[in-house]
């Protein structure tokens, strides 16, 4: 039996501890490739979490109605409703941004963070539950693409959302709005984290010994339950 | 020539992965074995010739005819997964060796985004019959190329001494980075 985490917990652990992109290096793609500005991230980010919020409502209120055998092709063709919705608005509400971020509005059908949470969550989890995983999984990836796009736009074009924030002496790295800035940029925030990550742990481990005073054991964890 | 030229600019001067970052999943997982990646760059390449055959089909045959090309995603999407379905079926029954090769690859490269990017793309760039199917040679053969590169140069990093938060993902990521760089000395070659 599965433990039931709070409902806070639910929302929060996408946002951070299992963040699609820094963490589990999905959804890759549109991340890399929309992020040349700020805005464009954040439009994205916008557009695949209105996907999957609302492909996690309606996949989790039908989960028992869907035979396992086609449950793929189901997902994606919701997905794909979905997707050819946000597409149509986009068009006719903003269609400097529709034409900016181009064929990676319809790529969303594919993105593998939407398929892979329907799949691990929404298919076995009631809608309320599926909505809040959803949403916090949607802001983890908007903070990514915020961040990436933030900070691609900076180093390369002195401005963040259109407004200059580098002094004019500062050389714009052309680099950072190309495609090889996306990877090397994406590659040094992912170490960072994991840099930190692993600080982390490994102060808590010295606090760990200098409280018990004791010499060095290999930390062995018991899982229980 | 003009086939030529599209040719060229779909494998190297736009590749599918280090300039339109399409297939990024495949190309960080399963690039770490230069002979895993070659059978998943061929297997990507030949579902992806048939998608360009099938989608440039259906979108001009059907969608266009009955004006209903907002159905386009859904019906790519469909066709996609299918196709996969049906050439794993069938390359089961006619040939057990190259199944044993591309197996294990097929059901991964449906939810490639390369594959849909692809049949999007031909709509976009209105590519008549002929043109559509070397569109999709080209983009398979660069995916197979920047594929090939990269596990080579990830068998090679195997003995690196990389720092450890650096590991895994980042140095794949920043690897994939320089490659783009490289790739980028192709800009500009020829214009289509």
């Amino acid at each position: 039996m599965k433990k039931q985490v709070g409902l806070f917990a639910e929302y929060r652990k996408g946002v951070w501890s299992q963040n699609a992109v820094f963490k589990q290096g999905l959804g890759l793609c549109p991340v890399l490739a929309v992020t040349v500005s700020a805005m464009n991230g954040i439009a994205m980010a916008l557009a695949t979490t209105f996907v999957l919020v609302f492909s996690s409502l309606i996949i989790s209120s039908v989960r028992k109605i869907i035979p396992s055998q086609v449950r793929i092709a189901a997902f994606i063709l919701i997905i794909a409703t979905f997707v050819t919705i946000v597409d149509m608005v986009m068009r006719a509400q903003f269609p400097d941004l529709s034409k900016a971020l181009g064929p990676y509005i319809p790529l969303i059908v594919v993105n593998c963070m939407i398929l892979g949470r329907q799949e691990a969550f929404s298919s076995k989890n009631h809608p309320g539950r599926a909505l809040l995983d959803s949403l916090g999984i949607g802001t983890g990836f908007l903070i990514a693409l915020a961040v990436l796009g933030g900070i691609r736009e900076i180093i390369g074009e002195r401005t963040l959302l259109g407004v200059q924030v580098m002094p004019d002496f500062f050389e714009p790295w052309l680099i950072m709005i190309l495609p090889a800035g996306a990877f090397l940029t994406l590659g040094f925030l992912m170490a960072g984290i994991n840099g930190a990550a692993e600080r982390k742990k490994r102060r808590y481990e010295q606090a760990l010994v200098a409280e018990h005073m004791q010499p060095v054991l290999p930390v062995a964890e018991t899982k229980e339950g | 020539m003009e086939l030529i030229l599209i040719f060229l600019s779909a494998a190297i001067i736009n590749n599918f992965v280090l300039a339109y970052f399409l297939g990024i999943c495949p190309f960080i997982g399963v690039s770490n074995k230069l002979s895993s990646a070659i059978p998943m760059g061929l297997a990507t390449t030949f579902v992806m010739v048939i998608t360009a055959t099938v989608t440039w089909l259906i979108y001009n045959l059907i969608l266009v005819p009955y004006n209903v090309q907002y159905l386009e995603y859904v019906s790519f999407i469909l066709v996609v997964a299918s196709l996969v379905q049906f050439v794993e079926m069938v390359v089961k029954k006619v040939s057990q060796p190259l199944y044993r090769a591309l197996g294990i690859f097929l059901p991964l490269i449906t939810t490639n985004c390369a594959i849909l990017g692809l049949a999007l793309f031909i709509v976009l760039k209105e590519y008549n019959f002929i043109e559509g199917i070397v569109y999709g040679i080209g983009a398979g053969a660069g995916f197979t190329l920047a594929i090939g590169i990269m596990a080579g140069i990830r068998e090679e990093l195997e003995l690196a001494d990389v720092p450890k938060a650096f590991r895994g993902a980042p140095i794949t990521l920043i690897v994939a980075g320089l490659l783009a760089l490289a790739f980028m000395g192709f800009a500009g070659m020829i214009t289509v």
